[in-house]
């Protein structure tokens, strides 16, 4: 069995549907409560991001081993116009869009692993991991 | 959903029943500006209780409401954010500003009653 869940997402009720379904495959993961609120925030400014810069993306959301630990993995995928300086996107308060230039740097800090891809033109992967402690 | 928006005196109570989009708290800015102008109202809280993520778009949102009631001459108070809830932000980076904050609802009418009559009665 493939503990996978995938959301589209284009709309402000996505970004909503998406930190309730990580909520939920989180818990079932074993996470606990504040580790709960920290990943739907999380997933919450991804899913944003997608909304607010590519119009149309997906969230997919895994859970994931490695050796004894468990976490959950998400993954924020679009192919929106991507980011031209990655730096800059990752700087506290630097934003090009509405936003208080929060969402990337602010999901670092709320999640254990980040990793960002993005191509001009082509798109912006983002995945994030956090772990059970 | 619209969130319900209590009228009790002087001030409008807004109670916020489940997870809120992005659209649905726009529309708790415009309705809140709209109704603090017809009723004349003097305090305004912001119930947030049953939210389980405060992330950068609603403080942003909760933000600009306090700002827009304030330049209509009202106090707005957000009440009853979890205490993850307030995990999670300070780990985002977000802060609610000068927007003022209570534990509950009882708390944060205590709060208004201060704010309010330290100001003066309108009528005066």
């Amino acid at each position: 069995m493939k503990d996978e869940v995938r959301v589209p997402v284009s709309s402000g009720a996505d970004i909503v549907t998406a930190r309730l379904e990580g909520r939920q495959l989180a818990a079932k993961a074993g996470f606990n409560g504040s580790d709960l609120t920290v990943i739907a925030t999380a997933i919450s400014e991804v899913a944003r991001n997608i909304v607010e810069y590519a119009r149309k993306g997906e969230i997919v959301l895994d859970i994931v081993q490695d050796g004894n630990k468990t976490g959950l993995r998400v993954e924020a995928r679009d192919d929106g116009p991507g980011i031209p300086n990655i730096e800059l996107a990752m700087q506290d308060g630097y934003s090009t869009g509405r936003g208080l230039g929060l969402g990337l740097p602010g999901t670092r800090r709320l999640m254990d692993e980040f990793q960002i891809k993005s191509n001009v033109g082509q798109g912006t992967t983002v995945v994030a991991t956090k772990w059970i402690r | 959903m619209r969130v319900p928006i209590l009228k009790q005196g002087d001030y409008l109570i807004a109670s916020i029943q489940s997870a809120l989009s992005d659209q649905e708290l726009m529309q708790l800015r415009d309705d809140l500006a709209e109704q603090a102008g017809r009723f004349r109202s003097r305090g305004i809280i912001i119930d947030v209780t049953v939210l389980d993520v405060m992330d950068s778009f609603a403080c942003r949102t909760l933000r600009s409401i306090a700002h827009i009631l304030r330049l209509r001459g009202a106090q707005t108070a957000i009440v009853g954010i979890q205490p993850e809830v307030a995990f999670a932000m300070v780990q985002l980076g977000l802060a609610l500003g000068e927007v003022q904050t209570a534990l509950d609802l009882e708390e944060g009418l205590a709060l208004l009653n201060q704010r309010t009559k330290r100001e003066g009665s309108r009528e005066g």
